[in-house]
């Protein structure tokens, strides 16, 4: 028979190890994974979402790359959802500029980041730090 | 099969950059939520999507739960040659749904 203290405790640390959303360091290891040795420069990317969300479920995002050069990959993160990706968009060659959007949720207010891979291996990033008044439910 | 909204011109110009915008209607259930007895309702979500142009790729997307129901995706190619613009969505369970739309390039 297992002690009733010992149920709870181990309770109480099943709890506390499944946290309910990413962190900042499981983005920077994702982004750290995605780029490997290159450089990541902030800019050349734009990520544009409402800095003020009022319904988390389903807010506009746009992330577009400025300049010629043909872009690979671009990647999308939240740092307080439940997990962190929110989406990968690969370019093939019939694509036209690298400008996507979508609509995208959001659990609480953070910072999401956009960080796109060019063809010539330049890595360059983009963050945004936004408000969400009505978070997406997970209730 | 799910309702799918898209939105390509029928007619461009070769060489002209298009827009084309795609909704496909689907609950994208997370995995994050609970029935009102706590049980998680299990992830069901739309998790890639791929754009061709007469066989040739313009786009595919790794979608995530993080993606809001009815997933929206807007995105450019480049027109090039008359033909077929084919869109495939693959949902989690397997299913996918494939939808076509025919394109004149002058």
């Amino acid at each position: 028979m297992v002690p009733r203290r010992q149920v709870l405790v181990a309770a109480a640390g099943a709890v506390l190890l499944s946290p309910a959303s990413a962190t900042e360091t499981q983005v920077a290891a994702l982004i750290k994974e995605l780029v490997g040795d290159a450089t990541l420069r902030q800019g050349r990317v734009k990520l544009d979402i409402p800095l003020l969300v009022e319904n988390g479920n389903a807010v506009p995002i746009t992330v577009s790359v400025d300049g010629p050069d043909r872009v690979r990959s671009l990647h999308v993160f939240a740092e307080r959802n439940p997990l962190p990706n929110v989406a990968n968009f690969y370019f093939g060659p019939r694509a036209g500029p690298a400008k996507v959007s979508t609509r995208m949720r959001l659990a609480t207010s953070q910072t999401v980041v956009a960080v796109a891979k060019l063809a010539d291996g330049s890595c360059w990033m983009d963050r945004i730090e936004l408000i969400v008044t009505l978070a997406a439910c997970v209730e | 099969m799910a309702r799918v909204l898209i939105n390509i011109p029928k007619e461009v110009r070769k060489g002209e950059v298009i827009e084309i915008k795609v909704l496909i209607s689907h609950p994208m259930e997370s995995g994050q939520r609970r029935t009102d007895s706590g049980q998680v309702i299990p992830r069901k979500i739309i998790n890639k999507f791929v754009c061709t142009w007469n066989g040739d790729e313009v786009l595919s997307v790794d979608l995530f739960p993080a993606i809001a129901a009815n997933p929206f995706l807007s995105f450019f190619a480049v027109a090039d040659a008359s033909g077929t613009i084919s869109m495939t969505w693959v949902d989690d369970d397997g299913a996918t749904q494939t939808e076509l739309a025919s394109i004149t390039v002058t």
